[in-house]
């Protein structure tokens, strides 16, 4: 198998690490938070030598999050430095207010920019912080966005997840693209792009690599790719099926779901592919493992009480402990990063397949959605925010939403199904 | 000879397979359909062990649409991975052919409707997979000749949302050497 692997490998394949695709993900916004902080972003003064790249960006950001209101009529230019009239800004009913200017680095030399901004609480007549950026045109965009993370960490007090990257996988017709893009849908990538379905796409802690199951050799494989240089290595090829990647805190090894010895069952294998341990056994099904932030635990999903339902296991092996009771199926156990609540699929008995929220001390569960093919939830890394896949209008689409279920976002992309999210790490 | 002789037993072994109980829930409850048939005394045609005509298991039959060889599917109940007594002589079939040609080797792949998680149909199918390997390997065929894996409900042979279609879905098919 391992040999006839490589043709095949070869004719399916089309490896290209860093082509910028056509196929934008576009983000609809479907829902907002309850009680938006109101905030005026000003027009940076000397913003339009970069086609105002900054403030566009800046205010889609926040207002994506759900958790703003932008003040409109903002347009005057305001410097970082220039007196705020702040009974004015209170008028127009702002509480928070940003003020900047960009101006061209370098005499335009090597066309690098330099941003200022400022954030003034208008309450409180008070300046709450600024920062500057110096970037190149390309990276205007990631400047915006680190400006709406201070923002965002400053109000709502805790960190933004806007310089955030996602990974999800891309089905158009005999093709499937791995890509990867910017939280606000831009700048997708194609990491890799296979005539076989790709799945399970999960980012290492450092945001640097990505595990993946790819079909490409005629069964289920799993890769471990790294994305600066498109290099990849099988991080579990074994007889039978390789599946279900899930990265250990510190990166350096990967739970995965192995059949060589007969049924579906969790393993532990370095990254690097070398090592493989069996981590528990049972007689069904086990599968979608996922490790608790902290590493104590891995969560999974088992049909050993005859029906799909969630358990825990210590990480360093011992007994299974069952999390979900109610319904037939609870699957793809998703932790929140600080591993206070667990996302994951139900299927409820009017047959719908959705979104769940358990909150792990009391048992409480809600349901997120009102969609019926949830499935692959993805927690931000701030734990704000769940991304999953779901379909709409028979296509398939990702669909975000926040932990308490307010606020909601859909993401596309034109004729084609997108499919398996992973929300990528904090940029370090 | 031998060869022939184990594909007869094996034949034979099947053959009680079929008489079990179709999942593990439900055992003990059919023993009254099996005292029958073994008592049965009525004359029937002479069907002892008829030699095997190597011939029927030759690599071309795969692709005879004649032969039973050509196909190669089991199609399996919704969330079930028992293989139907419908499907026993083409299984039958396959693990005569697996015992006369050692050399050649089989990937089954299990498949599973769009219902629910990938990763866990991706294990729904791989017990399915697996449960054609074992009553394979009780026909003669040798672990290291089949290799089961399973691709979920990634490869769907109809994409129509519905049972008619997720029927077709929940299936094992079997690749040959070359095939794969």
């Amino acid at each position: 198998m391992k040999k006839s692997a490589f043709p095949g490998l070869l004719a399916a394949l089309l490896l290209c690490a860093s082509a910028v695709t056509d196929a934008q993900l576009s983000i609809e916004i479907t829902g907002a938070g309850a009680n938006r902080q109101p905030i005026a972003i000003a027009d940076f003064a000397g913003e339009n030598i970069v086609a105002k790249a900054l403030t566009s960006v800046l205010r889609a950001d926040l207002e994506r999050s759900g958790l703003f209101r932008l003040i409109d009529g903002a347009t005057e230019p305001l410097t970082d430095t220039a007196a705020v009239n702040y009974p004015d800004w209170k008028g127009r009913g702002a509480d928070a207010l940003v003020a900047g200017n960009v101006t061209s680095a370098f005499s335009g030399s090597d066309g690098r920019y330099e941003t200022r901004f400022r954030l003034h609480d208008v309450q409180k007549q008070a300046v709450l912080g600024g920062q500057t950026y110096v970037s190149s045109a390309a990276q205007l965009r990631a400047a915006a966005h680190r400006t709406a993370d201070f923002i965002y960490e400053k109000l709502i007090g805790e960190p933004g997840i806007f310089s955030t990257r996602i990974a999800y996988v891309v089905k158009s017709t005999g093709r499937y693209e791995l890509q990867i893009a910017d939280a606000d849908g831009m700048n997708a990538q194609t990491a890799l792009a296979s005539r076989e379905p790709i799945i399970s796409p999960t980012w290492s802690p450092d945001g640097t690599r990505l595990a993946y199951v790819s079909f490409e050799a005629k069964k289920p494989i799993v890769y471990v790719h790294s994305l600066a240089t498109g290099q990849r290595h099988v991080a579990a090829n074994f007889k039978g099926s390789n599946s279900a990647p899930a990265w250990s805190p510190d990166g350096k090894k990967l739970a995965v779901v192995l059949s060589k010895d007969g049924g579906s069952q969790l393993y532990l294998v370095n990254a690097d592919g070398s090592g493989v341990t069996r981590l528990a056994s049972s007689t069904g099904i086990d599968t979608e493992p996922q490790f608790s932030g902290d590493g104590q635990f891995i969560y999974f999903t088992s049909d050993r009480g005859g029906k799909p339902q969630i358990y825990r296991i210590p990480a360093d092996g011992g007994e299974a402990q069952r999390i979900t009771f109610e319904g037939s199926y609870n699957v793809t156990p998703r932790l929140s990063p600080n591993a206070k609540s667990m996302a994951y699929i139900t299927l409820n008995n009017n047959g719908r397949y959705q979104l769940a929220l358990m909150d792990l001390a009391t048992r409480q569960t809600q349901i997120l959605t009102d969609s019926a093919k949830d499935e692959s939830p993805s927690f931000a890394p701030n734990g704000r925010m769940i991304i999953y896949a779901t379909e709409v209008g028979g296509r398939g689409v990702l669909a975000a939403v926040s932990s308490d279920g307010r606020v909601k976002q859909k993401l596309s992309v034109q004729a084609a199904d997108v499919r398996e999210p992973a929300w990528g790490p904090f940029l370090k | 000879m031998r060869k022939l002789f184990t594909v007869a037993f094996a034949s034979l072994i099947l053959a009680a397979c079929g008489s079990q109980p179709p999942a593990p829930e439900q055992g003990g409850a059919k023993v009254e359909d099996r005292k029958p048939a073994a008592i049965k005394v009525e004359p029937q045609p002479v069907t002892t062990v008829t030699p095997v005509k190597t011939d029927d298991y030759s690599v071309a039959m795969l692709k005879d649409p004649k032969s039973i060889l050509s196909k190669r599917s089991v199609f399996f109940d919704y969330d079930e991975y028992v293989i139907k007594d419908e499907f026993k002589s083409l299984v039958e079939a396959h693990g005569k052919f697996l015992v006369v040609n050692g050399q050649i080797k089989m990937l089954i792949q299990g498949n599973a409707d769009e219902r629910g998680s990938r990763e866990y149909n991706l294990a729904l199918g791989q017990k399915r997979a697996e449960a054609l390997k074992k009553m394979l390997i009780l026909l003669g065929g040798k672990e290291a000749q089949i290799e089961a894996v399973s691709l979920g409900e990634e490869k769907p042979r109809c994409t129509e949302h519905g049972e008619t279609c997720w029927a077709q879905n929940r299936r094992d098919d079997m690749l040959y050497s070359g095939e794969f």
